[in-house]
């Protein structure tokens, strides 16, 4: 049976949620190995995180450089435990930081690179969806390793407990991945509320909301989910630029998008037309983004929002 | 200090917002420290691959500013993957002497924001990718800049060489004035094959590439769905819509 490796990402004090769909993907290949790459004395505070989910071995390396020096020294490390371990396939979550190490460990090992597959199958062929949503590709890796990033939210995780065995390796990051420092960190403002890329439902607000989005925050407060907004809202300023969704912002792909005075131009559609479920709040009947609606709601967004918080709200207590 | 810039041209080979982004970077870090340009400090070269057409490309960046330019079009690099893509610009760069490569972040068509830090890595650079700002200090050969990611907003700083990728909205692109349009006739366009770089043409284009697409489909268009016009409770049959989605 193949040997499937996956990075399994510290978000915070937690492990990253994407570990176990990134795990469940890996699955369908072959039997999963989880690399943690955690600060000093803390690996195995993190492993134990890493109990659920079709995971049968966690390699620890610990390392405070890892924080410090980015993306080169986590791609040095894991490009070591390739190239000791020989595994069929590496795959890692899609984001800036995930795909960045991925291209970096293609370069180190000389392995082909798929970037944002919503699917692997079991002969590690990975399935794209490109072009705002309206093509589907499936290509493979023909040389190497095959490096694989997966959007988040592309799959349901299986997350049954396990007991992994958990072993730990110590690696030396060389000088040529130390030649850029980080400085400072500031974690993301999110108000208490999801990660964009990565909660399971996003409402976000358009050019519709007239630079109110207090309607569209409370519901996606009484539904936890992340607040997202269309570029016409950012360029207004109404919400800050890290929370535009389409061509020239994030990608998303949740169980639920709600889209809450938002037209549905072609480059909005890009960043979210691969949601599983798609809500829409508009008031006008003839407005483009109802053609992805799942449930469509002509009508004006600061009476619809606020009775469906209120319904949401009753129900839950 | 020398600021380069290059780009992976977008299918249609149009500079794209993002490539603009760049190119005025690279022109205000120079402005910044006594300028580019005939008798000044600095000099800005616009590094770019793609078919025949990238000259156009570059003669728009040329007439935003930069200096020269060096392009690279040869049939055997189409269908380049990013691992080709970058071990040719890597190359080019690494016939120069640069201090700082700055990327855009992410071409328009391909979402393959990995080509900046790939070319660090063949290049044994730093990389200091994702830049929502960048001050340089020329004098001590390094560079500060704020990566804005998901993951929240990290101060970084490294010494020359290095390469930067830039975020959309880092700046706001200059419009090539008439007087740079004409200027950007005269200057130096150096266009190179892939033999003057020396790398096999069996390592880059669809021969080298290490994926495969096995087949591209059209996504049939989403089933219909439910619409209502609201006549007061429509927010109330939205929340029927989620529990029966099993989504609440
Ligand atoms: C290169 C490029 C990149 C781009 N990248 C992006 C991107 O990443 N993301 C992005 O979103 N856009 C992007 N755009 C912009 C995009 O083309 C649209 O201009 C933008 O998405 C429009 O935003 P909007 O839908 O909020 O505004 P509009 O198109 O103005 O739509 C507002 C909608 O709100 C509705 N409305 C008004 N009042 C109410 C109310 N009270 N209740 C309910 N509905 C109401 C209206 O009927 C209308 O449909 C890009 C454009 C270009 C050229």
């Amino acid at each position: 049976m193949s040997e499937i490796f996956v990075l399994a990402e510290i978000a915070g004090e937690k492990v990253a949620k994407t570990t176990f769909e990134l795990a469940t993907l890996g699955a369908h290949a072959g039997s999963v190995t989880a690399i943690l790459l955690a600060p000093a004395g803390r690996g195995a505070e993190f492993a134990a995180h890493l109990n659920a989910g079709p995971i049968e071995r966690v390699i620890v390396v610990e390392s405070d450089e890892f924080a410090r020096y980015g993306v080169p020294a986590s791609a040095y490390a894991i490009s070591q435990l390739l190239t000791s371990q020989k595994p069929s396939a590496l795959l890692i979550a899609s984001s800036a930081f995930g795909k960045e190490v991925a291209g970096c460990v293609a370069v180190l090992t000389d392995s082909g690179i798929i970037t944002d597959a919503v699917d692997v199958a079991a002969d590690l062929t990975a399935t794209q969806i490109i072009f705002g949503g309206s093509m589907t590709v499936h290509s493979r890796v023909s040389s190497g390793i095959s490096i694989i990033t997966i959007r988040p939210n592309a799959i349901t995780p299986d997350l049954k407990a396990s007991t992994p065995e958990i072993t730990n390796e110590s690696i030396e990051i060389p000088p040529t991945a130390k030649l850029a420092e980080v400085l400072s960190l500031e974690p993301p403002i999110t108000g208490g509320r999801p990660e964009l890329t990565e909660a399971q439902i996003v409402v976000s607000g358009g050019r519709g909301t007239s630079g109110d989005f207090s309607p569209v925050e409370a519901f996606a407060d009484v539904l936890g989910a992340a607040v997202g907004a269309s570029r016409a809202a950012t360029d207004a300023g109404w919400y800050p630029h890290s929370h535009q969704v389409g061509q020239t912002g994030k990608t998303v792909s949740p169980q639920l998008y709600v889209a809450c005075g938002i037209s549905g131009a072609i480059q909005h559609r890009a960043g979210m037309q691969t949601s599983k479920t798609i809500v829409v709040i508009n008031k006008d009947p003839e407005a483009p983004i109802f053609e992805l609606a799942d449930f469509g709601v002509v009508g004006d967004l600061f009476a619809v929002l606020p009775q469906a918080t209120e319904g949401v709200r009753a129900r839950k207590s | 200090m020398e600021g380069g810039r290059l780009d992976r041209l977008s299918v249609d080979s149009v500079l794209n917002d993002l490539d603009e982004y760049a190119v005025e970077e690279a022109l205000r870090i120079a402005e910044a420290h006594g300028g580019n340009g005939a008798g000044a400090p600095h000099s800005v070269t616009v590094i770019s691959m793609g078919p025949e057409r990238t000259v156009d490309v570059a003669r728009k960046a040329l007439s935003m500013g930069a200096d020269s330019a060096i392009i690279i079009t040869d049939d055997a690099l189409a269908g380049s993957d990013a691992l080709g893509t970058s071990k040719v610009l890597a190359a080019l760069i690494a016939k120069g002497d640069f201090d700082l490569v700055i990327c855009g972040t992410e071409s328009t068509d391909a979402r393959m924001s990995v080509i900046p830090a790939m070319i660090a890595m063949r290049l044994g650079w730093a990389q200091l990718t994702f830049a929502g700002s960048v001050t340089v200090d020329p004098v001590a050969k390094s560079a500060v800049i704020a990566r804005m990611t998901e993951s929240g907003v990290e101060k970084m700083s490294a010494s020359f060489p290095a390469v930067i990728s830039v975020v959309e909205k880092i700046n706001e692109p200059r419009y090539p004035s008439f007087k740079g349009i004409m200027a950007a006739k005269k200057k130096l366009m150096e266009v190179q094959t892939l033999a003057s770089t020396g790398i096999d043409a069996n390592l880059v284009g669809t021969a080298g590439s290490k994926s495969t697409v096995i087949d591209a489909v059209p996504r049939p268009p989403r089933a219909a769905g439910i619409k209502v016009v609201d006549e007061g409770n429509a927010g109330t049959e939205l929340v029927n819509f989620l529990v029966e989605k099993k989504l609440i």
